[in-house]
Protein backbone atom coordinates (compact mmCIF):
# COMPACT_ATOMS: atom_id res chain seq x y z
CA UNK A 1 0.00 0.00 0.00
CA UNK A 2 1.51 3.45 -0.77
CA UNK A 3 2.11 5.30 1.98
CA UNK A 4 1.52 9.41 3.13
CA UNK A 5 4.73 10.75 2.89
CA UNK A 6 6.70 13.19 5.52
CA UNK A 7 8.40 16.19 3.57
CA UNK A 8 10.60 18.51 5.38
CA UNK A 9 10.99 21.86 4.25
CA UNK A 10 14.22 23.87 4.47
CA UNK A 11 14.36 27.42 3.31
CA UNK A 12 17.96 28.33 2.43
CA UNK A 13 19.55 31.71 1.65
CA UNK A 14 23.32 32.08 2.00
CA UNK A 15 23.91 28.32 2.33
CA UNK A 16 22.58 28.38 5.50
CA UNK A 17 19.15 26.92 6.42
CA UNK A 18 16.70 29.62 7.84
CA UNK A 19 13.63 29.98 9.16
CA UNK A 20 11.22 32.60 9.85
CA UNK A 21 9.90 33.50 13.30
CA UNK A 22 7.44 35.45 14.25
CA UNK A 23 8.14 38.64 15.30
CA UNK A 24 11.69 38.00 15.32
CA UNK A 25 12.86 37.98 11.07
CA UNK A 26 15.36 35.23 10.11
CA UNK A 27 17.06 32.43 11.81
CA UNK A 28 19.58 30.19 10.61
CA UNK A 29 19.80 26.81 11.88
CA UNK A 30 22.16 25.05 10.61
CA UNK A 31 23.86 23.79 7.32
CA UNK A 32 21.43 22.69 4.33
CA UNK A 33 23.67 19.36 3.22
CA UNK A 34 24.38 18.13 6.95
CA UNK A 35 20.35 18.85 7.76
CA UNK A 36 19.13 17.20 4.22
CA UNK A 37 21.31 13.80 5.12
CA UNK A 38 20.52 14.11 8.82
CA UNK A 39 16.78 13.72 8.25
CA UNK A 40 17.10 11.60 5.38
CA UNK A 41 18.99 9.01 8.17
CA UNK A 42 16.28 9.77 10.45
CA UNK A 43 13.66 8.51 8.15
CA UNK A 44 11.88 11.00 6.18
CA UNK A 45 10.56 10.41 2.53
CA UNK A 46 11.09 13.14 1.32
CA UNK A 47 13.21 16.33 1.19
CA UNK A 48 12.56 19.90 0.12
CA UNK A 49 15.04 23.25 -0.83
CA UNK A 50 13.73 26.38 -1.35
CA UNK A 51 16.50 28.90 -2.40
CA UNK A 52 15.06 31.79 -0.61
CA UNK A 53 17.31 34.86 -2.09
CA UNK A 54 17.50 33.67 -5.47
CA UNK A 55 14.22 35.05 -7.18
CA UNK A 56 15.21 38.32 -5.26
CA UNK A 57 18.72 38.54 -6.03
CA UNK A 58 17.94 37.39 -9.62
CA UNK A 59 20.15 34.62 -10.09
CA UNK A 60 19.97 30.87 -10.80
CA UNK A 61 19.30 28.60 -7.73
CA UNK A 62 23.25 27.44 -5.72
CA UNK A 63 23.36 24.19 -8.72
CA UNK A 64 26.80 23.75 -6.40
CA UNK A 65 24.83 23.33 -3.30
CA UNK A 66 22.35 20.73 -5.18
CA UNK A 67 25.35 18.43 -6.18
CA UNK A 68 26.67 18.54 -2.72
CA UNK A 69 22.82 17.89 -1.38
CA UNK A 70 22.66 14.83 -4.07
CA UNK A 71 25.82 13.21 -2.64
CA UNK A 72 24.75 13.32 0.73
CA UNK A 73 20.88 12.64 1.00
CA UNK A 74 19.52 9.07 -0.68
CA UNK A 75 15.89 9.84 -0.74
CA UNK A 76 14.08 11.76 -3.30
CA UNK A 77 14.68 16.09 -2.88
CA UNK A 78 13.32 18.91 -4.81
CA UNK A 79 14.39 22.13 -5.35
CA UNK A 80 13.18 25.49 -5.50
CA UNK A 81 13.20 29.07 -5.47
CA UNK A 82 15.52 30.51 -8.83
CA UNK A 83 14.31 28.38 -11.05
CA UNK A 84 13.89 31.00 -14.37
CA UNK A 85 13.38 28.80 -17.44
CA UNK A 86 14.27 25.41 -19.11
CA UNK A 87 17.96 25.56 -18.98
CA UNK A 88 17.66 26.27 -14.85
CA UNK A 89 15.38 22.88 -14.25
CA UNK A 90 17.82 21.07 -16.25
CA UNK A 91 20.70 21.98 -14.13
CA UNK A 92 19.03 21.05 -11.20
CA UNK A 93 18.18 18.03 -12.29
CA UNK A 94 21.20 17.48 -13.81
CA UNK A 95 23.03 17.70 -10.38
CA UNK A 96 21.14 15.18 -8.61
CA UNK A 97 17.27 16.36 -7.89
CA UNK A 98 14.16 14.50 -8.28
CA UNK A 99 12.13 17.27 -9.05
CA UNK A 100 12.37 21.06 -9.14
CA UNK A 101 9.67 23.20 -8.06
CA UNK A 102 8.18 26.32 -9.58
CA UNK A 103 5.55 29.14 -8.42
CA UNK A 104 5.84 32.45 -9.25
CA UNK A 105 7.11 31.68 -12.71
CA UNK A 106 4.00 28.84 -13.50
CA UNK A 107 1.84 31.61 -12.78
CA UNK A 108 3.49 34.38 -14.80
CA UNK A 109 4.62 32.28 -17.95
CA UNK A 110 2.20 28.86 -17.50
CA UNK A 111 3.52 27.48 -20.80
CA UNK A 112 6.78 26.47 -18.88
CA UNK A 113 5.00 23.34 -17.07
CA UNK A 114 3.91 22.39 -20.88
CA UNK A 115 7.93 22.42 -22.01
CA UNK A 116 9.05 21.11 -18.69
CA UNK A 117 7.42 17.95 -18.63
CA UNK A 118 7.77 17.45 -22.60
CA UNK A 119 11.38 17.99 -21.87
CA UNK A 120 11.82 16.09 -18.22
CA UNK A 121 8.65 14.50 -18.00
CA UNK A 122 5.73 15.43 -15.29
CA UNK A 123 7.06 13.49 -12.14
CA UNK A 124 9.60 16.24 -12.20
CA UNK A 125 7.63 18.80 -12.06
CA UNK A 126 6.01 20.35 -8.75
CA UNK A 127 4.28 23.55 -8.53
CA UNK A 128 4.08 25.16 -5.36
CA UNK A 129 0.82 27.27 -4.98
CA UNK A 130 0.39 29.89 -2.58
CA UNK A 131 -3.45 30.76 -1.80
CA UNK A 132 -5.63 32.73 0.59
CA UNK A 133 -8.95 32.73 1.84
CA UNK A 134 -11.07 35.50 0.52
CA UNK A 135 -14.50 34.02 0.59
CA UNK A 136 -16.66 32.63 -2.44
CA UNK A 137 -17.41 35.03 -5.29
CA UNK A 138 -18.34 34.58 -9.38
CA UNK A 139 -14.47 35.25 -10.19
CA UNK A 140 -13.12 33.13 -7.28
CA UNK A 141 -15.97 29.99 -6.53
CA UNK A 142 -13.27 28.07 -4.42
CA UNK A 143 -13.19 30.91 -2.21
CA UNK A 144 -9.58 30.49 -2.10
CA UNK A 145 -7.45 32.87 -4.79
CA UNK A 146 -3.75 32.30 -5.50
CA UNK A 147 -1.34 34.71 -4.56
CA UNK A 148 2.67 35.18 -5.15
CA UNK A 149 5.34 36.81 -3.35
CA UNK A 150 4.74 35.64 -0.25
CA UNK A 151 1.30 36.61 -0.20
CA UNK A 152 1.67 40.24 -1.51
CA UNK A 153 0.21 40.24 -4.43
CA UNK A 154 -3.16 38.31 -5.77
CA UNK A 155 -2.97 36.93 -9.13
CA UNK A 156 -7.05 36.71 -9.63
CA UNK A 157 -6.90 32.92 -10.02
CA UNK A 158 -9.07 30.40 -8.17
CA UNK A 159 -6.92 28.19 -6.50
CA UNK A 160 -8.86 24.96 -7.73
CA UNK A 161 -9.15 26.28 -11.49
CA UNK A 162 -5.44 26.97 -11.20
CA UNK A 163 -4.50 23.71 -9.75
CA UNK A 164 -6.74 21.83 -12.82
CA UNK A 165 -4.84 24.29 -15.59
CA UNK A 166 -1.70 23.59 -13.99
CA UNK A 167 -2.78 19.39 -14.43
CA UNK A 168 -3.59 19.96 -17.73
CA UNK A 169 -0.57 21.08 -18.92
CA UNK A 170 1.53 18.47 -17.42
CA UNK A 171 2.35 19.30 -13.64
CA UNK A 172 3.00 15.92 -11.80
CA UNK A 173 2.70 17.07 -8.15
CA UNK A 174 1.33 20.10 -6.28
CA UNK A 175 2.70 21.61 -3.18
CA UNK A 176 -0.35 23.96 -1.76
CA UNK A 177 0.39 26.63 0.89
CA UNK A 178 -2.02 28.05 2.83
CA UNK A 179 -0.68 31.82 3.45
CA UNK A 180 -3.23 31.88 6.23
CA UNK A 181 -1.77 28.89 8.38
CA UNK A 182 1.40 29.05 7.08
CA UNK A 183 3.73 29.64 10.56
CA UNK A 184 0.42 30.01 12.71
CA UNK A 185 1.33 26.27 13.60
CA UNK A 186 -2.15 25.86 14.52
CA UNK A 187 -2.84 23.21 12.08
CA UNK A 188 -3.13 22.89 8.15
CA UNK A 189 -5.83 24.44 6.00
CA UNK A 190 -8.17 21.61 5.40
CA UNK A 191 -10.80 22.96 3.28
CA UNK A 192 -8.83 24.37 0.34
CA UNK A 193 -6.51 21.06 1.00
CA UNK A 194 -9.44 18.99 0.31
CA UNK A 195 -10.54 21.02 -2.38
CA UNK A 196 -7.30 21.00 -4.50
CA UNK A 197 -7.03 17.33 -4.13
CA UNK A 198 -10.58 16.50 -4.95
CA UNK A 199 -10.50 18.13 -7.99
CA UNK A 200 -7.15 16.93 -8.96
CA UNK A 201 -5.82 13.68 -10.22
CA UNK A 202 -1.46 14.62 -9.22
CA UNK A 203 -0.54 13.99 -5.86
CA UNK A 204 -0.62 17.06 -3.22
CA UNK A 205 1.48 17.98 -0.85
CA UNK A 206 -0.28 19.95 1.84
CA UNK A 207 1.79 23.06 3.39
CA UNK A 208 1.51 25.91 6.17
CA UNK A 209 0.57 25.58 9.44
CA UNK A 210 2.03 22.10 11.05
CA UNK A 211 2.82 23.27 15.16
CA UNK A 212 2.45 19.21 16.38
CA UNK A 213 2.12 15.59 14.89
CA UNK A 214 -1.44 15.89 15.80
CA UNK A 215 -2.05 17.82 12.92
CA UNK A 216 -0.83 15.82 10.45
CA UNK A 217 -2.33 12.83 11.62
CA UNK A 218 -5.46 15.33 11.44
CA UNK A 219 -4.42 16.24 7.95
CA UNK A 220 -4.46 12.37 6.78
CA UNK A 221 -7.73 11.88 8.64
CA UNK A 222 -9.81 14.63 7.15
CA UNK A 223 -8.55 15.08 3.44
CA UNK A 224 -7.44 12.43 1.03
CA UNK A 225 -3.58 15.18 0.83
CA UNK A 226 -0.77 12.52 -0.42
CA UNK A 227 1.81 14.31 1.35
CA UNK A 228 2.92 16.36 4.55
CA UNK A 229 4.75 19.19 4.62
CA UNK A 230 6.77 20.43 7.72
CA UNK A 231 9.56 22.97 8.84
CA UNK A 232 10.49 24.69 12.01
CA UNK A 233 8.50 22.11 14.31
CA UNK A 234 11.31 19.61 13.34
CA UNK A 235 14.21 22.19 12.63
CA UNK A 236 14.03 23.45 16.17
CA UNK A 237 14.06 19.99 17.84
CA UNK A 238 10.80 20.30 19.19
CA UNK A 239 9.84 16.52 17.29
CA UNK A 240 11.82 14.18 15.61
CA UNK A 241 11.36 12.07 11.95
CA UNK A 242 10.15 9.06 14.45
CA UNK A 243 7.74 10.48 16.47
CA UNK A 244 5.60 12.43 14.14
CA UNK A 245 5.25 8.86 11.99
CA UNK A 246 4.79 7.16 15.65
CA UNK A 247 1.61 9.79 15.64
CA UNK A 248 0.41 9.14 12.67
CA UNK A 249 0.81 5.15 12.95
CA UNK A 250 -1.37 5.44 15.85
CA UNK A 251 -3.87 7.11 14.12
CA UNK A 252 -3.92 4.20 11.41
CA UNK A 253 -2.27 6.12 8.44
CA UNK A 254 0.12 3.76 5.95
CA UNK A 255 3.58 5.21 7.00
CA UNK A 256 6.89 3.84 5.89
CA UNK A 257 8.80 1.79 8.48
CA UNK A 258 12.60 2.33 9.52
CA UNK A 259 13.75 -0.34 7.00
CA UNK A 260 14.95 -4.03 8.62
CA UNK A 261 18.06 -4.74 7.84
CA UNK A 262 18.67 -8.08 9.23
CA UNK B 1 40.04 -3.89 -9.69
CA UNK B 2 36.75 -5.23 -10.43
CA UNK B 3 34.66 -2.71 -12.61
CA UNK B 4 31.22 -1.30 -12.39
CA UNK B 5 29.89 0.49 -15.06
CA UNK B 6 26.29 2.85 -14.73
CA UNK B 7 25.24 3.11 -17.85
CA UNK B 8 25.39 6.60 -19.83
CA UNK B 9 22.13 7.22 -21.90
CA UNK B 10 21.24 10.53 -20.65
CA UNK B 11 18.62 9.15 -17.64
CA UNK B 12 18.40 11.72 -15.37
CA UNK B 13 18.87 9.33 -12.24
CA UNK B 14 22.51 8.06 -13.21
CA UNK B 15 23.67 10.50 -11.39
CA UNK B 16 22.43 9.47 -8.02
CA UNK B 17 23.21 6.18 -8.54
CA UNK B 18 26.46 6.66 -9.23
CA UNK B 19 26.41 9.04 -5.60
CA UNK B 20 25.03 6.13 -4.14
CA UNK B 21 27.63 3.66 -4.81
CA UNK B 22 30.32 6.20 -4.06
CA UNK B 23 29.01 7.18 -0.27
CA UNK B 24 29.58 3.36 0.07
CA UNK B 25 32.79 3.60 -1.03
CA UNK B 26 31.90 1.72 -4.30
CA UNK B 27 33.96 3.18 -7.29
CA UNK B 28 30.89 3.25 -10.01
CA UNK B 29 31.98 4.73 -13.58
CA UNK B 30 29.39 6.32 -15.67
CA UNK B 31 29.62 5.63 -19.72
CA UNK B 32 28.36 5.41 -22.73
CA UNK B 33 30.65 3.72 -24.65
CA UNK B 34 29.54 0.10 -25.21
CA UNK B 35 32.79 -1.47 -25.47
CA UNK B 36 33.44 -0.27 -22.27
CA UNK B 37 30.19 -1.08 -20.90
CA UNK B 38 30.68 -4.48 -22.56
CA UNK B 39 34.29 -4.98 -20.67
CA UNK B 40 32.35 -3.64 -17.34
CA UNK B 41 32.31 -6.54 -14.78
CA UNK B 42 28.91 -5.56 -13.56
CA UNK B 43 26.59 -2.98 -15.06
CA UNK B 44 24.00 -0.95 -13.29
CA UNK B 45 20.91 0.33 -16.65
CA UNK B 46 19.40 3.03 -14.90
CA UNK B 47 16.09 4.97 -16.25
CA UNK B 48 13.81 7.68 -16.24
CA UNK B 49 11.39 9.05 -18.87
CA UNK B 50 9.68 7.54 -21.99
CA UNK B 51 10.17 4.23 -23.87
CA UNK B 52 10.49 5.34 -27.26
CA UNK B 53 13.13 8.01 -26.73
CA UNK B 54 15.21 5.68 -24.58
CA UNK B 55 15.31 2.84 -27.01
CA UNK B 56 16.33 4.94 -30.14
CA UNK B 57 18.86 6.35 -27.80
CA UNK B 58 20.69 3.03 -26.86
CA UNK B 59 19.93 1.42 -30.10
CA UNK B 60 21.97 4.70 -32.38
CA UNK B 61 24.74 4.50 -29.71
CA UNK B 62 25.06 0.78 -30.09
CA UNK B 63 24.37 0.61 -26.08
CA UNK B 64 21.41 -1.91 -27.04
CA UNK B 65 24.00 -4.65 -28.55
CA UNK B 66 26.42 -3.64 -25.56
CA UNK B 67 23.55 -4.42 -23.09
CA UNK B 68 23.21 -8.24 -24.57
CA UNK B 69 26.41 -8.83 -24.56
CA UNK B 70 26.52 -8.44 -20.93
CA UNK B 71 23.47 -10.67 -20.14
CA UNK B 72 25.20 -13.69 -22.41
CA UNK B 73 28.28 -13.39 -20.29
CA UNK B 74 26.95 -14.21 -17.48
CA UNK B 75 27.86 -11.04 -15.31
CA UNK B 76 25.23 -9.16 -13.20
CA UNK B 77 23.30 -6.79 -14.78
CA UNK B 78 20.75 -4.67 -12.58
CA UNK B 79 18.25 -2.34 -14.23
CA UNK B 80 16.49 0.31 -12.53
CA UNK B 81 13.05 1.65 -13.03
CA UNK B 82 12.95 2.75 -17.02
CA UNK B 83 15.97 0.18 -17.20
CA UNK B 84 13.33 -2.43 -15.47
CA UNK B 85 11.10 -2.02 -18.26
CA UNK B 86 13.34 -1.57 -21.21
CA UNK B 87 14.84 -5.07 -21.22
CA UNK B 88 11.47 -6.65 -21.82
CA UNK B 89 10.21 -7.38 -24.96
CA UNK B 90 8.25 -4.80 -25.31
CA UNK B 91 6.25 -1.85 -23.76
CA UNK B 92 2.56 -0.25 -24.10
CA UNK B 93 4.20 3.40 -23.38
CA UNK B 94 4.08 6.07 -26.88
CA UNK B 95 1.55 3.69 -28.94
CA UNK B 96 3.71 0.54 -28.34
CA UNK B 97 7.69 0.21 -28.28
CA UNK B 98 9.47 -3.00 -28.92
CA UNK B 99 12.36 -3.08 -26.45
CA UNK B 100 15.49 -5.15 -25.54
CA UNK B 101 13.61 -8.54 -25.04
CA UNK B 102 16.21 -9.72 -22.35
CA UNK B 103 12.83 -11.32 -20.51
CA UNK B 104 10.34 -12.43 -21.99
CA UNK B 105 7.57 -9.60 -20.89
CA UNK B 106 5.51 -6.63 -21.70
CA UNK B 107 5.90 -3.14 -19.70
CA UNK B 108 1.63 -2.43 -19.02
CA UNK B 109 0.26 0.68 -18.02
CA UNK B 110 -1.83 0.98 -14.59
CA UNK B 111 -5.73 0.61 -15.10
CA UNK B 112 -7.38 3.82 -14.11
CA UNK B 113 -8.60 2.49 -10.65
CA UNK B 114 -10.97 5.41 -8.24
CA UNK B 115 -8.14 6.61 -4.79
CA UNK B 116 -5.58 5.93 -7.08
CA UNK B 117 -3.72 8.03 -8.96
CA UNK B 118 -1.03 7.71 -11.80
CA UNK B 119 1.97 7.75 -12.23
CA UNK B 120 2.05 5.80 -9.09
CA UNK B 121 4.71 8.40 -6.74
CA UNK B 122 6.00 7.77 -3.41
CA UNK B 123 7.07 4.67 -0.92
CA UNK B 124 5.76 1.71 -1.77
CA UNK B 125 6.17 -2.06 -0.37
CA UNK B 126 8.17 -5.30 -1.83
CA UNK B 127 7.46 -8.47 -0.89
CA UNK B 128 9.33 -11.64 -1.80
CA UNK B 129 7.62 -14.40 -3.35
CA UNK B 130 10.96 -16.05 -3.53
CA UNK B 131 14.53 -14.48 -2.56
CA UNK B 132 16.74 -13.11 -4.48
CA UNK B 133 20.42 -13.25 -3.99
CA UNK B 134 21.08 -8.99 -3.72
CA UNK B 135 17.71 -8.75 -1.38
CA UNK B 136 19.10 -11.40 1.05
CA UNK B 137 19.35 -8.68 4.13
CA UNK B 138 15.90 -6.99 4.05
CA UNK B 139 13.11 -8.27 5.03
CA UNK B 140 10.11 -8.88 3.01
CA UNK B 141 7.48 -6.21 2.79
CA UNK B 142 10.23 -2.93 3.32
CA UNK B 143 9.63 0.41 1.76
CA UNK B 144 10.99 1.63 -1.44
CA UNK B 145 10.61 4.48 -3.44
CA UNK B 146 8.39 4.46 -7.16
CA UNK B 147 7.67 6.96 -9.45
CA UNK B 148 6.17 4.97 -12.59
CA UNK B 149 3.19 4.82 -14.75
CA UNK B 150 3.93 1.14 -16.18
CA UNK B 151 5.45 -1.72 -14.51
CA UNK B 152 6.85 -5.00 -16.18
CA UNK B 153 4.30 -7.68 -16.69
CA UNK B 154 6.03 -11.18 -16.70
CA UNK B 155 5.47 -14.64 -16.09
CA UNK B 156 5.82 -15.53 -12.06
CA UNK B 157 9.19 -17.72 -12.88
CA UNK B 158 10.67 -14.49 -12.99
CA UNK B 159 8.89 -12.23 -9.90
CA UNK B 160 10.98 -11.57 -7.08
CA UNK B 161 8.79 -8.85 -6.10
CA UNK B 162 5.51 -7.57 -5.65
CA UNK B 163 4.07 -4.33 -5.19
CA UNK B 164 0.19 -3.92 -4.30
CA UNK B 165 -0.87 -0.29 -5.96
CA UNK B 166 -4.91 -0.09 -5.20
CA UNK B 167 -6.55 -2.94 -5.81
CA UNK B 168 -3.17 -3.96 -8.33
CA UNK B 169 -0.51 -6.54 -7.78
CA UNK B 170 2.16 -6.18 -9.79
CA UNK B 171 6.14 -7.33 -10.16
CA UNK B 172 8.11 -4.58 -9.06
CA UNK B 173 11.29 -6.78 -8.78
CA UNK B 174 12.05 -9.53 -11.71
CA UNK B 175 15.05 -11.29 -13.23
CA UNK B 176 16.44 -14.30 -14.91
CA UNK B 177 20.00 -15.66 -14.49
CA UNK B 178 22.29 -12.44 -14.27
CA UNK B 179 20.19 -10.28 -14.60
CA UNK B 180 18.01 -8.38 -12.37
CA UNK B 181 15.77 -5.15 -12.30
CA UNK B 182 13.72 -3.31 -9.73
CA UNK B 183 11.01 -1.55 -10.91
CA UNK B 184 11.93 1.36 -8.02
CA UNK B 185 14.49 3.66 -7.36
CA UNK B 186 17.43 2.15 -5.28
CA UNK B 187 19.45 5.15 -5.59
CA UNK B 188 16.38 6.97 -3.52
CA UNK B 189 15.42 4.40 -1.05
CA UNK B 190 17.42 5.41 1.66
CA UNK B 191 19.09 2.73 3.71
CA UNK B 192 17.64 -0.26 2.29
CA UNK B 193 18.27 0.57 -1.16
CA UNK B 194 21.91 1.05 -0.38
CA UNK B 195 21.95 -2.10 0.83
CA UNK B 196 20.95 -3.15 -1.83
CA UNK B 197 23.42 -2.05 -4.10
CA UNK B 198 26.10 -3.06 -1.84
CA UNK B 199 25.12 -6.91 -2.19
CA UNK B 200 24.54 -6.20 -6.28
CA UNK B 201 28.40 -4.97 -6.03
CA UNK B 202 29.13 -8.40 -4.63
CA UNK B 203 26.93 -10.79 -6.07
CA UNK B 204 28.46 -13.44 -8.62
CA UNK B 205 24.99 -13.13 -10.95
CA UNK B 206 24.29 -16.82 -9.73
CA UNK B 207 20.53 -17.13 -8.46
Amino acid sequence: MLTKRLIICLDVRDRKVTKGVRFEGNIDVGDPVEMGAGYSNDGVDELVFYDIMASAENRPCDFEMVKDIARNVFVPFSVGGGIRNLEDMNQVLLAGAEKVSINSLAVLSPEIINQGALAFGSQCMVLGMDVKFVGVSERIPSGYEVVIHGGRKAMGKDAVAWALEACDRGIGEICLNSIDTDGMKHGYELAVTEKVSQAVNVPVIASGGAGTPKHIAELFEKTSADAALVASMVHFGDYSVQSIKDSMRTAGIPVRGKPIIL
Amino acid sequence: MASLIVVDYGAGNRVSVVNAFRALGIEAKPSADPGEIRNADRVVFPGVGAAASAMERLSQTGIAGALRAVVESGKPLLGICLGCQIILDESEEDGGTKTLGLISGRAVRFKEEKGIKIPHMGWNQVSYPKMHPIFKNIKSGSDFYFVHSYYPQVSSEFVFGETVYGTQKFPSLIGKDNLIAAQFHLEKSGDAGLEVLKNFSRWDGKC
